[in-house]
C-alpha cells in the first residue's frame, strides 16, 4: 500500500495512458473530437489530483520522490496538456486525423519516463527513465510520415540520443566500477574525485548535455526542431528540456556533491560556451523553428546559471525558470504553429512581416512571448532570469554572471528582429485573417496571462520557495 | 604457466570497442553503418557492467542487472531507429548521410 501511496503520480499517469489507448482502440470510427475531450480531462484531472507534494522512498531507494520534485512532474504535466491543446489543428488534418490517439500515448509515455527521471534513486532508474522519455519521442519527431523532413529529423534524432546515451552510460560504468553502486545515497561518501570518476562525471554531463542540447553537444538541435511538427518541438524544447535541467541539477547538487570543483569549472565553460554561440547563429536563422531552436540552446545556458548556484536557491531558481521560459515557449511555438497550419509552409522570418495588421492578437501573443524571453521588465522573464544570475552570483560567479548578461543584450537584438517584422515590415501578401481553434485560443490566453501575472505574483516563487 | 585474464583485459576490449564506435559514427556514410556503430558502444559499456560486476563486486548482482536493462533499451532503440531509416528509404531510395541534408541553415 506504501509503494502504491508513493507511486501515485505514476500509477495515475499510467491509468490515463491505457484509459486513452482503449478510447482509441475501442472507438469504431475516427472521433477526433471525443478523444481530445477525454485526453483534456484525464489529464486535468491528474495534475489536480496530484499537485499535493510529498516526499517518498520506494523499493529499497531505486525510487526517491521529493516534494521539488512532485512540483516539477505538475509542472510538465500542464505543458503537456498546452501542448495537446496546441496540437489540435494539426492532429485533425487529413493525414494525421486516424493517428491522433497514438499522438497522445506517446506523448504521454515520454512524459512518463521524465517522471521516472525526475525522481529516480538510483542510475538504473534514472537511465531507464531517460530511455523512456526519449524513444518514444523519435516517433513523435518523424510523426509526420509522408513529409521527407520529418523522418530526417527523426534519424537525427534518434542516432544522436543513442550516442550520448552510449557515452552517458560508460562513464556510468566507471562510476559504478570504482564505488560498487549505482544508488544515489550510497555513492555520494563513495565518490572521493579520482581521475577516473573526475572521467566518468565529464562523460556523464556530456550525454546529460545532449539531452539538453548544450554546446557542443548542439548540433542535432536545429534540424530536429525544424523538421519536426511545430507541437512537438514545442514539446521537445521545454518539457523534454526541463526534466533534463531538474535531473542534472539535482544529480550534481546531491550525488555528486563531493565533487564540486570538478563540475563547476565544467558548467562554467560549457553555460558561456552555449550562450554565446547559440545566440551568434540564432541572428543568422530566417526559418522560425530553427530560429527557436538556437534561442532554446540559449535559454539552457541560463538555465544552467541555476545550478552554479547553491543547492537551495539554485534549485527554486531552477525551477521558477522552467515554469516561466515553459509558458513563454510554448506560447511561441503555439503562434508558429497555427501559423504552419494556415500557411501550409515553413514559416519564415518573412512569413510574419505585417502580421500585426491582419491578426493583431497573434502578433500581441509573440511579442508579449518574446519580451518575455528576452527577459524585459514587467514579464515573468526578467524575474527568471533575474532569480538565475542571484544565484549564481551567490556563490561568486561573477564572471560568468557578466558574460551571460552581455548575452542578454544580443539576444535581445534577434527577439526583437521577429516583433519588427510583425510591427514595421510592409508586405505585399500577409497571412490573411483567420480564426483559431478554440483549444489553440485557450492555451495562448493561458500562456499569455501566466507571462503577465508569474512575475508581478511574488507567491510563485515563495511558493517553489517553500516546497 | 597458464596467462591470466584480469579485469584490465576485459576492460581494454571495452575500450577498443567503444572507440571503434566513435570512430565509426563520425565517419560512416550509411544510417545503417552508424547504427552498428552505435551498438558497438553499447555493447562496449554492457562488458564493462558485467566485469566490474563479476570481478569486483561479485556478491551484488546490480551490474548483471545494468547489463540486461542496458540490451533491453538498446534493442527498443534500434527497433525505432530502423523503422524512422525505413521511411528515410521510402522517402529519397538510399540512406546515405550525404543526401540526408534538406534541414541546414
Amino acid at each position: 500500500m506504501d509503494i502504491l501511496l508513493s507511486l501515485q503520480a505514476e500509477i495515475s499517469l499510467v491509468a490515463v495512458l491505457v484509459i486513452v489507448l482503449l478510447a482509441d482502440l475501442i472507438g469504431k470510427e475516427p472521433n477526433h473530437k471525443r478523444l481530445q475531450k477525454t485526453v483534456y480531462v484525464l489529464l486535468a484531472l491528474h495534475i489536480a489530483l496530484n499537485l499535493r507534494p510529498f516526499e517518498a522512498v520506494a523499493f529499497g531507494g531505486m525510487y526517491h520522490t521529493t516534494p521539488m520534485a512532485c512540483t516539477v512532474k505538475s509542472l510538465l504535466t500542464l505543458g503537456t496538456l498546452l501542448v495537446f491543446m496546441q496540437a489540435s489543428q494539426w492532429l485533425e488534418r487529413e493525414d494525421t486525423r486516424h493517428k491522433a490517439g497514438e499522438f497522445y500515448v506517446l506523448t504521454l509515455s515520454t512524459l512518463l519516463g521524465m517522471y521516472f527521471m525526475v525522481s529516480a534513486g538510483s542510475f538504473l532508474l534514472f537511465y531507464v527513465g531517460l530511455e523512456l522519455a526519449s524513444i518514444p519521442m523519435a516517433c513523435l519527431i518523424a510523426f509526420d510520415k509522408y513529409r521527407h523532413h520529418s523522418a530526417e529529423a527523426g534519424a537525427k534524432f534518434i542516432l544522436n540520443s543513442m550516442f550520448s546515451s552510449a557515452l552517458m552510460l560508460y562513464g556510468l560504468s566507471f562510476i559504478y566500477g570504482t564505488c560498487g553502486t549505482a544508488y544515489f545515497a550510497e555513492l555520494t561518501p563513495a565518490l572521493t574525485g579520482t581521475p577516473l570518476q573526475v572521467m566518468a562525471l565529464v562523460l556523464f554531463f556530456a550525454g546529460l548535455g545532449f539531452k539538453l542540447s548544450l554546446v557542443p553537444f548542439h548540433m542535432w538541435t536545429p534540424d530536429t526542431y525544424q523538421g519536426a511538427p511545430a507541437a512537438v518541438s514545442g514539446y521537445l524544447s521545454v518539457i523534454s528540456k526541463g526534466a533534463a535541467a531538474f535531473a542534472l541539477i539535482s544529480i550534481l547538487h546531491h550525488v555528486f556533491a563531493p565533487m564540486l570543483q570538478s563540475w563547476d569549472l565544467l558548467v562554467s565553460i560549457v553555460l558561456v560556451a552555449s550562450i554565446t554561440v547559440a545566440n551568434l547563429f540564432a541572428i543568422l536563422q530566417h526559418d522560425l523553428k530553427r530560429f527557436m531552436a538556437y534561442s532554446s540552446i540559449s535559454q539552457a545556458g541560463y538555465i544552467m546559471l541555476a545550478v552554479l548556484g547553491e543547492t537551495g536557491q539554485g534549485t527554486t531558481s531552477l525551477v521558477y525558470y522552467i515554469a516561466v521560459y515553459l509558458m513563454a515557449n510554448l506560447a511561441v511555438f503555439g503562434v508558429i504553429g497555427l501559423l504552419e497550419q494556415q500557411t501550409g509552409a515553413a514559416v519564415e522570418r518573412s512569413t510574419c512581416n505585417a502580421l500585426y495588421t491582419t491578426n493583431p492578437r497573434l502578433a500581441f501573443v509573440m511579442t508579449i512571448a518574446l519580451f518575455s524571453l528576452a527577459g524585459i521588465p514587467p514579464f515573468a522573464g526578467f524575474f527568471s532570469k533575474f532569480f538565475v544570475f542571484a544565484a549564481a552570483f551567490h556563490t561568486g560567479h561573477w564572471a560568468v554572471v557578466f558574460l551571460a548578461l552581455v548575452n542578454t543584450i544580443i539576444s535581445l537584438y534577434y527577439y526583437l528582429l521577429v516583433v519588427k517584422a510583425m510591427y514595421i515590415m510592409p508586405s505585399d501578401a500577409p497571412v490573411a485573417a483567420f480564426r483559431s481553434p478554440l483549444p489553440a485560443r485557450v492555451c495562448l490566453l493561458v500562456c499569455l496571462l501566466s507571462i503577465m501575472l508569474m512575475g508581478v505574483c511574488s507567491s510563485v516563487y515563495q511558493y517553489i520557495a517553500a516546497v | 604457466m597458464e596467462p591470466e585474464v584480469h579485469v584490465i583485459h576485459y576492460l581494454i576490449i571495452g575500450i577498443v570497442m567503444m572507440a571503434c564506435g566513435i570512430y565509426g559514427f563520425f565517419t560512416r556514410k550509411n544510417l545503417l553503418a552508424l547504427l552498428i556503430s552505435v551498438e558497438l558502444m553499447l555493447n562496449a559499456v554492457n562488458i564493462n557492467f558485467a566485469v566490474f560486476c563479476r570481478y569486483l563486486f561479485p556478491d551484488a548482482l546490480e551490474g548483471h542487472f545494468f547489463s540486461l536493462f542496458g540490451i533491453a533499451i538498446a534493442a527498443a532503440e534500434t527497433a525505432v531507429a530502423i523503422a524512422i531509416i525505413i521511411n528515410v528509404y521510402r522517402n529519397i531510395g538510399h540512406v546515405q548521410t550525404d543526401d540526408i541534408t534538406d534541414l541546414k541553415g
